[in-house]
This record gives structure tokens, sequence and C-alpha cells, in this order.
């Protein structure tokens, strides 16, 4: 079985976010593989492990900072690596990024394609269902528990809704976007880290690909980003302190008269 | 024109997309145009008409044995086909779990931009923008579309307020039959998670316990002030890490993004990644003992103090007050 795990690199969550000009300004930021995209890498390295057979490749698009992000799927066991360079490419519309990945999985081949359920620094959570509206396969998304039944081309996914979960039967091939709580992503190993340093990332560029640079071009592309600015700050709070029972005397009056909440 | 895909759970059109109806109405009035709902799949008899008493002009009704059960391909494609009727210039979803699994997959068959999750809009020379929270909201991206039509937006839930029903309005219902579509994934059942009733991004009120809750049985004393208040329960990555309560109740950056009325974040200290989560939320109230905690610059009010002794103390003060 071919599983394909596509992997976006993001500011770490623990960054605080600057504006330069309009725009998210990401100079000095720590960059990281995408949160969700652990879980899709850990479930593809499970899946492999569970058949006994089969390869996991990893592709991320982007400048040529997201090869760290590539390292990091193969040190953790990915069997190859494969970087999409970015260049020219609106990388903020989504369906330009979807119609870039759709082009590099048929390059690669798969059966199944992981992904996070949303990057974490643009929060749309929508490439992954796109590249498999381009690709015309399957989809389920938000994924906490997974079943591949690779004999009979079939897959079972919990799908987390509002209040529970919903029980999902597809067809394989098909894309599956993961969720916190799929799995428990290992840490890399001495050993896996070693055989990094053996493995050869090649890139991609769009005329690898075959994709029409004008068709994903930020000129044209279907949603732009105007400007990126702060949230309003919020005005200093009061403060409470003392005797339990007053304070909390005090803030029902406060959410009941002044805030008006309850 | 502004289409509004009604999203209906158990036959009932749900106030996340009765929400979306009342901002289409509000940017169709600006721009002198109209509304329609969407609405797919069986739905009960009132449903459209209560569609057009909150603001749709027209209603289309997509049914077929294809919808069932949600399946987002025959979904998508009763959307095209909703589309192909009206076509419209905008073309909403609500960001509930279904609508963000069904909104992609339409905009990319039709190939058009997707604006996900959005807080805002505005018309601005004529073109609409949306604005939506990035980066869990530490920041906020104004977008646009290119030519291509319908600019689709999905929106996020709580954000706008129903209208109020008038009960005067009405609409033809247009039905159309989807033909049978092939669909390679299905849902074929459900689970419902034990306990809570609400689901954290639609709750109106949120109890969230960090890590100085200690373990996972002192989230009870969490409970009793949710059961006192109607609220949902939320938890800090460090409390979900820790193993002491489920992922789903993580409210941050790697969890739920929530805007409720009214916030409390007991024993959480305020790490970047949490206040990501939660900020947008109208009324926050810290309790901490630590009077340092970053949280309580987030706070409308903070409380300093023992949250073993300020939380059953609260709780019963709510559920003296509230009793009247």
């Amino acid at each position: 079985m071919n599983i394909l795990v596509f992997v976006k690199q993001v500011p770490d969550t623990e960054t605080r976010i600057q504006i330069q000009n309009g725009a998210v300004d990401t100079a000095s930021v720590k960059w990281v593989a995408n949160p969700y995209d652990e879980f899709a890498i850990e479930e593809a390295l499970r899946i492999r492990e569970r058949l006994g057979a089969g390869k996991v490749t990893v592709v991320s698009l982007g400048p040529d900072r997201v090869k760290d992000a590539i390292k990091y799927a193969l040190s953790l066991g990915a069997d190859e690596g494969v970087h999409v360079k970015g260049d020219g490419i609106a990388l903020d519309d989504p369906l330009s990024v979807a119609t870039v990945l759709a082009a590099a999985a048929k390059k690669v081949g798969f059966d199944l394609i992981l992904a996070g359920k949303h990057a974490v620094d643009q929060d749309s959570g929508v490439t992954g269902v796109m590249l498999a509206e381009l690709l015309d396969i399957p989809h389920v998304s938000v994924v906490v528990g997974l079943d591949i039944d690779a004999a009979a081309k079939r897959g079972t996914a919990k799908r987390e809704i509002e209040g529970g979960v919903e029980i999902v039967s597809f067809e394989l091939p098909a894309v599956v976007t993961a969720q916190k709580g799929l799995n428990e992503p290992r840490y890399a190993s001495l050993k896996g880290i070693m055989a990094v340093k053996k493995k050869v990332v090649p890139e991609w560029t769009l005329a690898d690909l075959g994709v029409d640079g004008a068709s994903v071009a930020p000129a044209g592309a279907a949603i732009r980003t105007l400007e990126a600015t702060l949230p309003p700050a919020r005005a200093a709070g009061k403060i409470l302190e003392g005797d339990p029972a007053d304070t909390a005397k005090e803030l029902v009056r406060l959410l009941r008269e002044e805030a008006k909440v309850i | 024109m502004i289409a509004v895909v009604a999203e209906t759970k158990d036959g009932v059109v749900r106030k996340a997309s009765l929400e979306a109806l009342a901002e289409a109405k509000r940017l169709a009035g600006e721009a002198g145009g109209s509304v329609a709902a969407i609405l797919l799949g069986a739905a009960g008899a009132g449903e459209a008409a209560r569609l057009a008493q909150h603001g749709a002009d027209r209603v289309v009704h997509v049914e077929g044995a294809a919808l069932s059960a949600y399946a987002p391909e025959a979904y998508a494609e009763a959307v095209k086909s909703a589309v192909a009727i009206l076509k419209p210039d905008v073309l909403f979803f609500s960001a509930t779990a279904q609508g963000k699994d069904l909104a992609p997959r339409v905009a990319a068959r039709l190939r058009v931009g997707l604006a996900a999750d959005c807080v805002g809009f505005a018309w601005e020379n004529g073109a609409l923008t949306a604005k939506r929270p990035i980066y869990a909201g530490k920041a906020f991206a104004k977008v646009a579309w290119n030519a291509a039509r319908p600019m689709i937006a999905s929106i996020r839930p709580n954000t706008f307020t129903p209208l109020a029903p008038d009960a005067s309005r009405n609409a033809a219902i247009e039905p159309i039959a989807l033909a049978d579509v092939p669909v390679r994934a299905r849902v074929t059942g459900h689970e419902k998670s034990a306990g809570e009733t609400l689901d954290l991004t639609e709750a109106n009120i949120i109890v969230s316990g960090g890590r100085a809750m200690q373990g996972p049985e002192n989230f009870e004393i969490l409970r009793k002030l949710c059961a006192v208040l109607g609220a949902t329960l939320g938890a800090s990555r460090a409390a979900v890490d820790a193993g002491w309560i489920d992922h789903s109740y993580q409210v941050g950056q790697t969890g739920k993004v929530v805007n409720p009325t009214l916030y409390f974040a007991v024993g959480i200290s305020g790490a970047i990644q949490h206040i990501a989560g939660m900020s947008s939320s109208r009324t926050i109230v810290a309790i901490n003992k630590d009077k340092d905690a970053p949280i309580f610059k987030m706070a409308t009010y903070g409380v300093v103090g023992d949250l073993y002794q300020v939380v059953p103390a609260l709780t019963a003060e709510l559920a003296r007050v509230l009793k009247d």
C-alpha cells in the first residue's frame, strides 16, 4: 500500500504573532511540522507497520525551509520525501495549493492520502477535502479513529462532529484528515535521525508536475489575503482578591449587573 | 443573490444556518439583492417556511435517496444542482462539522474560492471582503475572491444573531429531485460522547480547567459549576496532555476555537496557544492563585485565589442567585 502524507510547515503554536506592513511577520518564527500533520504521519507509519508492507511518502509544498519538516517525517520512519517548490504559487489560496498537491499525488501514486485536519497558521481546514475532489476520490475529515482493510480496498473512520463522532465507511483510494486523538505520535529514534542523512529529497517544480504556473499563481488565485491585523486589545479587567465567599458574591454581582451575561 | 446552505439536524434547520441567513440578508440588503436558502434532504414540514421567516426570499429543496445520510459527494452534487438554478453571487455555509466538510468539496467541484470560518463581511467598492481568524485568532485576515462565482464562505457559528422570525414572510418552495449519485464515503452510524450535552463550539458558557486541576477527579468541581450555569466543560492542553480529560474538551490552537458569551478559565495560566482559542469570548473570568498569571491580562474579571475555595463558593452563590 502506497501511503502519501502531506505535511505543512507552520510557525510553532507558542509563537507570538506580529504584523509587519499588513502581513504576518514570519522573520523570527520557529518553524515546525503542523501539529495535526504529526497525527497523519503517525497513522501512516502504524498502517504500514500493521500491514508489514507498503511505503510512506511525505510531500511538503513551500520554500526551502520545508525540507526540515520532510526530514523530521523521515526521521520518524517515513520511507521517502519530496519537496515541491513553492515559488510563484498562491500559498494562501487553498484551491491553488490543492491543485499543486493533486498533481504531486498523481506523480507519486497513492492508495491512501493522509494530512492534518487543518494547518494552525491559515486555519482554513479545506485543502485536504479540495484535494480529494480534484483527484475524484472520497474523503473523510477530522478523523479520530481509522481502520484500513487493504485487501478489500475499504476503510472505516470515526469522524468528530458536535457532541460525538460519525462512523464513516469509505472506499480506497481516499483522503483522510487527522484530528488530535487519532493516535499518540512517536518521537524520532536515533537510528531514524541517522538514517535521514542518507536520504535524498528530490525537488519538484510546477514544470515537473505538469501544472500550468498561471493557474496557481497569486494573480489569479481564487481567494487572496488583502491584509492581516491583530485583534483589538482587551480593556484592562477588574481583579478581585480576598475571602472566597466575598469574591464569589462580588463576581456574581458583576456578571449579572455589569457584564449582564447570566 | 446570496444563497445559504441550510443544515438540518433530525429534519430541523440548525441555529447556525439561521445566523448565516441573517448575515446574508444584511449583505443582500446593502447590495440590493435577494436571499435564497438551499435545503438538503429530508426536512420537517415547517422548515422551508421557517427559512422564509428568517430571511430567505426563495427556498430550493433538493431531495433524493442519496441524501438520506450525510455523504459529502452526494451533498456536494445537491448543492451544485441548486447553484445551477439559483446562480448566486455568494454561497454561505455554516462552519459546523458538516459545513466545514461540505464547503471545500463544493468549492473544488465548482473551481471557485472558499473563505473558511469567517466572522465578518463587508462590501468594499462593490466587492465582497471577508474577515477570518488566522493562527486561532491571534490575528485576522481580510480576504477577497477572484472573478469566479459564486464566492463561497463558511461562517463561524455564534458570530451572527438570527433575525426575529417574521410570520408574514413566505417563500415559494422550489423542489429539485437529485438523481442517484455514486457515493464512495457515507456516514453509517453515530456515537454520542458521554455526558456533555452541547459542543464547545456551540456553547454559550464554557468552564475550562487547566494544570491546577491536578487530576481527573478534580474536574468534578467544575462539572458542578457547569451544572448550575448550564455551561459546557472545557480544558487546557496541559490538562489534556496530562491525560486528565479527553482531547475533545481541549480549547486552544490545537483544540477547539470557541467564542462563548462567558468563558471561565480555572487554574489556567494562559499559555499563548490556549489564549488563541478563547480570546474572542465576550466576557472572560480567570480564577488563578498566581496573580502574575498571563490569563489575567485577558480577563474581564480576575479572581486571585485558590480555585478549590473560589469555585465551590462561586457555585454556591450562583445556585442561590439563579434559583430566584
